[in-house]
């Protein structure tokens, strides 16, 4: 970028992040739509128009970011927080093929930014606050300013949806955990709770019951929603318990660390506090699509429904990685998302 | 990087300033402590002068953890004129920090 200019009518208010947690990737601003954007755009890219804007620096963006620059494509790459995603915040990745020994997913995210870099991608420290993918010429706004791009990619991820409890947000990462899969080796032989009724929730479960001693699942209905399949495989473990029609109410830490649960019987209301060591919490995900308000369709839970090469129903504007409605959220096929909507983008710019 | 500053350094270095200083308590285990890293070196270098960064390891220094009610991390507080005034848990991004320092 050569210059930079404020954009004072584009540039709605900062919110600041107040209360507990984790970030998410795309900076949720409230949309000001007096500002038309196309007016001051050119002026925020320096003049020039990207060919590809990747929204979101997650393994999705970094890697669609990586292969647009690579094919020679001007690309940015935009994202508020420090890149990385959700990775960068995952202490160790134990199943991204090549790692042997594992990752530590900083470092794994850090090195996908610089593979990025090194093939000229240009990452923009800035939210995209909205949206106005209508015409060709594609307009991104930020509270700094707007910038234009041919094509678009959506790469925003998803964040784990929360409890919402007492004591979750400061026992996160000390017993509390969204993710059976990157931490549950974590509870070799321990008791562990995991809390939700899906599909993810099952197989929390399923993989869980070969690490840790037992596994108890707390649903708030009297069966699960998940496929029969997994009720099949569920009966079969013995170390699986549930507690039915029951919902967590706190979660108790000592000397920062997970202690016990305080389990709700919806039937009478009475309390029940149940020890353990890990809790993991699979109540969905929620994608981080709020700035696209309008912009773009989403599916009832919020996620870009675009096809398995990215496609919206927009031509030009794709969708990668956990913000697009599909079966498997992990960093392989976020990367591998991202590849697959960088050869798309290049063959719409190319048109 | 932003200076680490120990339990015995906090009152000359944060109390006893005469700009406001964000002070990052983390610990050396935590991902979104890492992830947040580099934003605090934007925003230290971005208001060099005006306001200061510092780091306060939460396993260095339990007793200011505890002091200020620490029970997760990364947290983020701005003291002013040797007050806590401002703190917020978790990763944010540049703005909200610069607003945390009312900057």
């Amino acid at each position: 970028m050569n210059s930079k200019s404020i954009d004072m009518q584009g540039g709605s208010g900062l919110p600041i992040a107040s209360g507990a947690s984790v970030a998410t990737d795309a900076l949720v601003a409230p949309g000001d739509s007096a500002a038309p954007g196309g007016a001051v755009a050119s002026e925020a890219n320096g003049g020039e128009t990207f060919d590809v804007a990747v929204i979101g620096a997650g393994p999705a963006g970094l890697t669609a970011g990586l292969y647009a620059a690579r094919a020679g494509l001007r690309t940015a790459v935009f994202e508020q927080l420090s890149p990385g995603g959700q990775l960068a915040q995952t202490e160790r990745i134990e199943n991204y093929p090549g790692f042997s020994e594992g990752a530590g997913g900083f470092e794994l995210a850090w090195s996908m930014k610089e593979q990025a870099e090194r093939f000229g991608v240009q990452i923009i420290n800035e939210g995209v606050s909205s949206l106005d993918l209508a015409l060709p010429v594609k307009q991104l706004r930020t509270p700094y300013g707007s910038y234009s791009a041919r094509s678009v990619i959506v790469a925003t991820g998803a964040r784990p949806r929360k409890l919402g409890v007492p004591g979750e947000a400061q026992l996160t990462g000390r017993g509390v955990s969204y993710c059976a899969t990157c931490d549950g080796s974590f509870f070799r032989g321990k008791t562990v709770m995991v809390v939700g009724g899906g599909n993810t929730a099952a197989a929390d479960a399923i993989y869980l019951s070969r690490l840790a001693e037992r596994v108890i699942l707390v649903h708030r209905r009297d069966k699960l929603r998940a496929t029969p399949v997994y009720h099949d495989q569920l009966a079969k473990l013995e170390n699986v318990s549930f507690m039915w029609s029951t919902e967590v109410r706190a979660l108790h830490g000592e000397e920062g660390k997970l202690v016990s649960a305080q389990v709700e019987h919806l039937s009478d209301g009475a309390l029940e506090t149940v020890p353990v060591d890990g809790v993991f919490v699979a109540v969905g995900t929620q994608p981080n699509t709020e700035f696209l308000a309008g912009a773009l369709p989403l599916d009832a839970g919020g996620y870009i429904a675009a096809s398995e090469t990215g496609e919206t129903p927009i031509p030009g504007v794709f969708a990668a990685g956990d913000v697009r409605a599909k079966a498997l959220r992990q960093v392989v096929t976020a990367v591998s998302d991202g590849a697959v909507c960088a050869e798309q983008a290049a063959n719409h710019v190319a048109i | 990087m932003s200076q680490i500053i120990s339990s015995a350094q906090f009152a000359a270095e944060v109390e006893g300033a005469d700009v406001p200083v964000l002070v990052d308590f983390f610990a050396t285990w935590c991902g979104p402590c890492k992830m947040l890293a580099p934003t605090l070196d934007q925003v230290a270098a971005e208001v060099a002068g005006r306001a200061k960064v510092v780091k306060v390891d939460i396993d260095a220094s339990p007793d200011l953890a505890q002091r200020f009610g620490v029970m997760s991390v990364p947290t983020l507080a701005v003291f002013k004129d040797g007050k806590l005034v401002n703190q917020v848990v978790g990763v944010q991004p540049k703005p909200a920090i610069m607003g945390l320092l009312g900057m």
